[in-house]
């Protein structure tokens, strides 16, 4: 610890320790506990108290004082779990009797201050800190902390409930870890008596008929099996298994969702040859509700290594209840598939029909479950696609009552889930996740007319038809090409027929949420396919970029910049409003004009940045537009940038200049502005061309006054631009050829001033040679780095935190002093 | 209690509830389908209507459709819900004799009112010169083309009512606020209640002391302009007669109204004109405050609205000063102070206009691109006619359905072929079948009777299970020209009794809490109201007729018999018995009591829990005897 923070810590403590004071702000004690732990960290505690004295004092006078605030209380506890933590240290406060005071029973246990959370989450977190070593578990033996932990463990504050359970594996592990480690038998009989007890307490707790209590038991067992590597652990399952068993073996299983994550962190943690966990895992799956069982299904599924048995098992658990909707809506017997043994199961149709709830619950779990599965590389094989495509379709069909089930079961399903949002949404997820492979051409026709349905119909709220577009998109773009032709297929080009009248609907419509996913949607088609003739034809006979290009004056600011992402991208392959005819030559050049008036007088930040992305990309394309006078274009986005009070636009300037740059001089070498090798240098003819070109886009002054931006990223990106300038202008001249003209100290002195905050004053042009030496003038690796620290690190050191707490209490005898 | 159903519609509702002594119409909605039957009524002859083959125009429109079920002119009151289902009022009022009143909110009035201001002024701008009625022949209604030739019962169509008799029907009327209190010759009492679908629609309670009838028709759980439902006030009803539940049950109105603005923008946008059929009030003031909020979003802000009916006027302004029939923002608004309704903003910046009819000053106002709403919906009569032939033969033009009553593709046969675009947005904020299942588990009536339309899904679409209303018991239907008796018996009736004569009682306790007095008296009944009075001292026989009267009213009481209560204990009782000298009894359990068996005297006494009988051969004696230690168990008062 450095002597300053020796000096005030007396002070502090003294602070700490009067009452009269109180310490109006909680994160000061944690940043000052965090100081204390890394201060251990580095060196002795021993010492540390030793030296500083008053610290043994303020856990004296905390134990004493009768009305300190339950913060300082529980700071102490925690404080004394930092230093006990190391033995000899814990030694040194046990002689003071110390932390039997603090932890034990005679401690602030049996006080009035025990009935405050945070002095009973101090307790805990002083424990788990100090439980490092075994004289630390003879001591919690001693003062009996075991009892008052499984006590704790129903806390009504869930934090300190949590808490105890983590303490409680922490410990189990310390013992268990002990001297003997990996003699350590799986057999529990030798185990130390610590462990013993808290395994008995475990025990039973499974035993019990509370469920709170065996859901706490479990959740322990679950971190212990997820943090807890030792060979133990296997013996602990051998004989806690029983156990499972009994619980299995009750109806309903109790606290089932904690028993699925217990046996999931069991089989992640276990070797792939322990053949009763397999057949406890089977038993549970079959055990539990088909809503239950789902989560551990799906679990299954994703282990590396399993039986195929219970893979099996497990994949027919999720394919359920979507066989079961198969089979209640299929015309004819015979058209399930790979999910046909799944089918017929009773009790999925019996949770499936008994209620609207637990119907919908069921359904979206099973989709949302198979959806994460399908891109999975340890995905069942053979994958079900087809009939699972069957399932989605026939789903949002009884979603939409378009589907007209004849059996008694499907007429049931289809009155439940009639206007469903949920599993709307849920099935039209899962269509979209299909979409990675393949149906017969049937199938996929049929997918295609469900998803128009959806989007068509008036009663498709705007999440199901955000969704219906995603989907849309998913499969549009997986469709097959023609063979030997590179347009789209004539199924395709159909269903884009049907499509596009309901797209400009949406764009239409009242609620901003669908005319921006419609937007979204036409961007992303278009970026895909804007090269397509069939796309370009069915596009261009449309209304569709018409309505896009009406929508850059929409009242929504998302959808403006929606609609600016949009036309940007139509525009980019040409397909911006009317053909480009002899008639209108200005129709292109008008939407430049129109994206500039945005990107200057949009009150909203969205719709710039979208405009600033759209620029970018047209001049790293070469949109024609911009790429006929790229200069003038570069000169007139970065004065409007320039002025803009959205940082992110003003970084997104920075790129299109890095961009506009890079045409300019060459590629740099690599993205990664820390890249070893410097770009290489540019040719000195092109570069006196290009750094007069800069100058005249005032590309030069933009950076500039970037590179003091408040706001650090902007700061940092434009330093990246200087620093790459700098290296492609390396060879022109020496330092001393411009490195002292009148120019450069001028500039030098605007510099400062900018620095200084006062940005007012122009920079005015610039040689390209004072460029050059200006550029080389300034520490831009020095400003790199200061850039790269947090912008607090100034005020994080650990002494203006002592300070900052002393000035909040006034002891600190300056007046008036603003911390920050 | 007995319901007579006299319309099939299910939500234009016609029924008459013959409840204690009181007869009361509960609605009399007019079904106006039958004028899709008709050519459309042209403002100005139109030589294309007039040159269609076949059929020639000829005779005036008519309406009604009702039966000879019961006679109207007994009816006592007419219950009015709202004003879409008082249509047919002058029908009734003026046409069978009716003397009665009827009872309705103020706003339903007004703008039932309007609604018939209009369809008269709507059909009498256009006089016929002559009006068939032989075609109603049935021998020459067989040889007409269909669908003419399968309409039913076209001899009780009707021409339309006149504006005297609008008047006249609506003098008959009695304002009433909701929760208001009337009692209907004391018999039963009736309560408006608000609904929630439009301004000053009302469900109905019908009670007496022990029976409640609740009369649900026409009711909306969402929040538009009107006040929101009353749902708790029909809780414990013995019967709920539950009419006007939507008529497009898969369409949910928002969705519809997302359709509604993004058509109407889509065709604007394109330089084309949005004709909206439409009533005058109603659906009509959601619209015009989503299309407020909507047109500046979609950048329509320089595009007109015509509003043109011949009571648009009135139906903008009555709109806005119904504030306490408003929802509660509307409410609140008005003492900002501002409209409660945004489309006097509309009209104030010029973007909404309205006309009375499409002469005079529209014709020097209109441009195009525009949006007009005018009536009528069945696009027969109205300035919907002449949008209709202007605007038909362009496909940039649209016309969008919102009102559900009239299916669009008949509306339209007589224009076709058409070029315009048609689109069918049904906005009907009425109950669908999720809200009624819902509404009914809340309100729990024991019995639910409703159109037999609601009880099975609907025909085109027999497998949504989930379009029809379920619910325990099952509902009881009706259908056209049924009488349904209602499944509830009255059990108790509600008498006073006088301070006096209840100051004479002595009750006497029997068990804890029940106590019992015998009462004479005289039960005087006037008004159904029910009175038990101290009977009349006996006079002085007088003379002659009076004494004969009197001795009619007075009830005899010398023949009272005290009455017994309690219970005989049989074991107690054998003893007794025994104690008295009787051997040899043998008691047998029965499934009402107990048999005492005297076998000696060959005796039998049954003791069941309301009768003793004491069954001898002929021993008077005996019998008296036994009757004496039986009563010696009993309390006699």
């Amino acid at each position: 610890m450095d002597p300053e923070c020796s000096r005030l810590l007396p002070a502090l403590c003294a602070v700490l320790a009067d009452p009269r004071q109180p310490v109006a702000d909680d994160t000061c004690l944690e940043k000052l506990l965090d100081w204390f732990t890394a201060v251990t960290e580095a060196g002795s505690s021993l010492l540390l108290l030793q030296e500083n004295p008053c610290l043994v004092e303020l856990l004296f006078h905390v134990l004493k004082s009768q009305d300190l605030s339950s913060r300082i209380l529980s700071f102490s506890l925690r404080l004394a779990g930092i230093f006990a933590a190391q033995e000899n240290c814990f030694q040194y406060l046990q002689q003071g009797e110390l932390l039997p005071m603090l932890f034990g029973e005679v401690g602030p246990l049996g006080g009035t201050s025990w009935t405050a959370p945070t002095v009973r989450s101090g307790w805990i977190q002083g424990l788990h800190t100090l439980a490092q070593h075994p004289s630390a578990l003879r001591f919690l033996a001693a003062c009996g902390a075991v009892d008052t932990i499984f006590s704790l463990q129903g806390d009504p504050s869930l934090f300190v409930a949590s808490a105890a359970g983590q303490l409680l594996v922490h410990i189990l592990d310390l013992a268990m870890r002990g001297p003997a480690e990996g003699h350590r038998s799986p057999q529990a009989c030798d185990w130390p008596a610590c462990a013993q007890k808290i395994v008995g307490h475990i025990e039973d707790s499974l035993c019990s008929t509370a469920i709170p209590q065996v859901t706490q038991a479990l959740s322990v067992l679950t971190t212990v099996f997820g943090h807890c590597h030792g060979l133990w652990t296997q013996g602990l399952w051998v004989r806690l298994s029983p156990f499972v068993a009994r619980l299995l073996e009750k109806d309903p299983v109790p606290a089932s969702h904690s028993l699925v994550d217990f046996l999931l962190s069991v089989a992640r943690s276990a070797p792939s040859s322990d053949r009763g966990l397999w057949e406890t895992l089977a038993q549970t799956l079959s055990h539990l509700s088909p809503t239950q069982a789902g989560p551990l299904a799906f679990g299954i599924l994703k282990l590396q290594d399993c039986p195929q048995a219970l893979r099996t098992q497990a994949f027919g658990i999720l394919l359920q209840p979507l066989a079961c909707v198969l089979e209640a809506a299929a015309q004819a017997p015979g058209a399930l598939g790979l999910l046909g043994a799944a089918a017929g199961d009773s009790v999925a149709v019996g949770t499936l029909l008994s209620s609207r709830p637990a119907c919908v619950g069921l359904l979206c779990c099973a989709l949302a479950h198979l959806g994460l599965l399908q891109p999975l590389p340890q995905r069942p094989s053979p994958w079900p696609q087809v009939p699972l495509l069957g399932a989605a379709v026939t789903i949002l069909r009884l979603c939409s009552g378009s589907a007209a089930p004849t059996s008694d079961v499907g007429g049931r399903l289809c009155a439940i889930l009639v206007g469903c949002g949920r599993v709307q949404r849920a099935a039209l997820d899962f269509l979209g996740a299909l979409s990675q492979g393949t149906g017969p051409q049937e199938l996929v026709t049929q997918v295609f007319s469900v998803l128009l349905e959806y989007l068509v119909s008036p009663e498709s709220s705007s999440m199901v038809l955000k969704k219906a577009f995603q989907a849309t998109l998913g499969w549009l773009l997986r469709s097959p090409k023609t063979p030997g032709c590179c347009d789209l297929d004539p199924h395709t080009q159909l269903f884009l027929r049907e499509l596009l009248p309901v797209l400009q609907k949406r764009l239409c419509s009242p609620c901003w949420e669908v005319r921006d996913s419609g937007l979204e949607f036409l961007t992303q088609m278009t970026r895909h396919w804007g090269g397509q003739a069939g796309f370009r034809q069915a596009l261009l006979a449309s209304e569709v970029p018409e309505l896009t290009k009406q929508l850059l004056r929409d009242p929504e600011s998302y959808v403006r910049a929606s609609a600016v992402t949009a036309t940007g991208q139509l525009s980019s392959w040409g397909l911006c409003a009317t053909p480009a005819s002899p008639e209108r030559p200005g129709a292109q050049q008008s939407l430049l004009a129109e994206l500039l008036h945005i990107l200057s007088t949009d009150s909203e930040g969205f719709p710039r940045r979208a405009v600033m992305q759209v620029f970018t990309e047209w001049l790293r394309d070469g949109h024609t537009d911009v790429a006929e006078d790229a200069e003038r274009f570069v000169a007139g986005v970065l004065q409007a940038v320039s002025r803009d009070l959205d940082w992110e636009v003003r970084a997104q300037g920075l790129e299109l200049a890095l961009v506009f740059l890079e045409q300019l001089l060459g590629q740099r070498g690599s993205h990664c502005p820390c890249a070893v090798a410097p770009p290489e240098a540019a040719p000195p003819g092109l570069l006196a061309h290009a750094l007069q070109v800069l100058g005249r886009v005032q590309l030069f002054e933009f950076a500039l006054r970037a590179l003091f931006d408040c706001d650090r990223p902007v700061a940092q990106k434009s330093c990246d631009l200087l620093l790459f300038l700098r290296a492609k202008a390396a060879p022109c001249g020496s330092p001393r050829e411009a490195g002292d003209g009148p120019n450069v100290a001028s500039v030098g002195a605007t510099l400062q001033k900018w620095q200084a905050g006062e940005q007012g004053q122009p920079l005015g042009l610039l040689e390209p040679a004072a460029v050059v030496a200006l550029l080389r003038s300034i520490d831009l690796e020095g400003l790199r780095d200061t850039l790269a620290e947090s912008s607090d690190h100034v005020e994080k050191s650990p002494q203006s935190l002592l300070q900052d707490m002393l000035a909040a209490v006034g002891a600190l005898g300056e007046s008036g002093a603003d911390c920050y | 209690m007995k319901l007579y159903c006299l319309s099939g519609h299910p939500t234009l509702p016609c029924n008459v509830l013959k409840f204690k002594s009181t007869t009361i119409m509960l609605d009399c909605g007019l079904d106006m389908t039958s004028t899709l039957n008709f050519l459309p009524l042209p403002l100005v002859q139109s030589p294309r209507l007039s040159n269609l083959p076949g059929w020639s125009l000829k005779d005036g429109n008519a309406f009604l459709d009702k039966t000879e079920l019961i006679d109207l002119s007994t009816v006592d009151v007419i219950l009015i819900s709202n004003y879409h289902c008082m249509m047919a009022l002058p029908y009734i009022t003026e046409h069978t004799g009716f003397t009665g009143t009827v009872y309705a909110t103020e706003p339903s009035v007004q703008i039932g009112r309007l609604l018939m201001e209009e369809l008269v002024n709507f059909i009498e701008r256009v006089p016929k010169a002559q009006s068939a009625s032989l075609w109603k022949n049935k021998d020459i209604q067989r040889l007409l083309p269909s669908p003419l030739k399968d309409a039913v019962e076209v001899s009780t169509w009707r021409r339309c009512y006149t504006m005297q008799e609008v008047n006249s029907a609506l003098s008959k009327i009695q304002l009433v606020g909701y929760s208001q209190k009337i009692e209907l010759f004391g018999a039963v009492q009736v309560t408006p209640l608000s609904s929630g679908y439009a301004l000053g629609s009302s469900n109905w309670i019908i009670q007496s002391h022990y029976e409640k009838v609740s009369y649900v028709s026409g009711s909306s759980l969402l929040t538009t302009h009107p006040q929101p439902m009353d749902q708790a006030s029909l809780k414990n009803s013995d019967v709920l007669i539950l009419t006007g539940l939507t008529q497009i049950p898969t369409a949910n109105p928002d969705g519809m109204v997302g359709e509604f603005c993004s058509n109407l923008a889509l065709t604007v946008r394109n330089g084309g004109n949005v004709l909206v059929p439409c009533y005058p009030s109603g659906v009509i003031y959601d619209l015009l405050e989503c299309l407020y909020q909507y047109i500046d979003s979609a950048g329509l802000s320089s595009i007109p609205f015509y509003f043109i009916s011949p009571v648009a006027n009135s139906s903008l302004e009555f709109s806005q000063i119904f504030a306490e029939w408003l929802c509660h923002n509307k409410q609140t608004k008005v003492y900002l102070p501002e409209p409660p309704f945004p489309h006097a903003e509309l009209i104030q910046t010029n973007k909404l206009k309205h006309y009375p009819s499409i002469h005079g000053d529209f014709s020097n106002d209109f441009r195009q691109p525009c949006v007009v709403f005018t009536g009528h919906p069945s696009l027969r009569f109205g300035d919907v006619v002449h949008f209709m032939e202007l605007w038909g033969k362009s496909s940039l033009n649209t016309v969008i359905f919102t009102e559900p009553d009239f299916s669009y593709l008949e509306a339209l046969a007589p224009y076709q072929p058409l070029a315009m675009k048609c689109i069918y947005c049904p906005i009907d904020t009425r109950l669908n079948f999720i809200q009624v299942s819902k509404l009914l588990k809340e309100v729990q009536p024991l019995h639910v009777v409703c159109p037999e339309q609601y009880t099975q899904p609907p025909p085109a679409q027999s497998h949504r299970m989930d379009l029809m209303i379920d619910c325990q018991p099952p509902a009881m239907s009706y259908r056209r020209a049924e009488v349904l008796a209602l499944p509830f018996k009255r059990r108790y009736e509600k008498i006073e009794i006088m301070p006096e004569l209840a100051d004479s009682l002595v009750p006497m306790e029997i068990k804890p809490g029940v106590s019992l007095a015998t009462v004479s008296a005289v039960l005087h009944t006037k008004d159904n109201k029910h009175i038990l009075q101290p009977p009349p001292r006996p006079a002085q026989p007088t003379g002659g007729k009076k004494r004969k009267r009197a001795s009619d009213d007075i009830p005899d009481c010398k023949v009272l018999k005290p009455l017994l209560s309690g219970s005989i204990p049989v074991e107690q009782f054998v003893q007794t018995l025994e104690k008295h000298g009787f051997s040899d009894i043998k008691v047998e359990d029965t499934a009402k009591g107990h048999i005492v068996l005297l076998q000696e005297a060959e005796t039998l006494i049954q003791i069941e829990e309301d009768s003793t009988h004491i069954i001898c051969d002929n021993d008077e004696l005996l019998r008296v005897r036994l009757r004496d230690l039986v009563l010696k168990f009993l309390q006699k008062f």
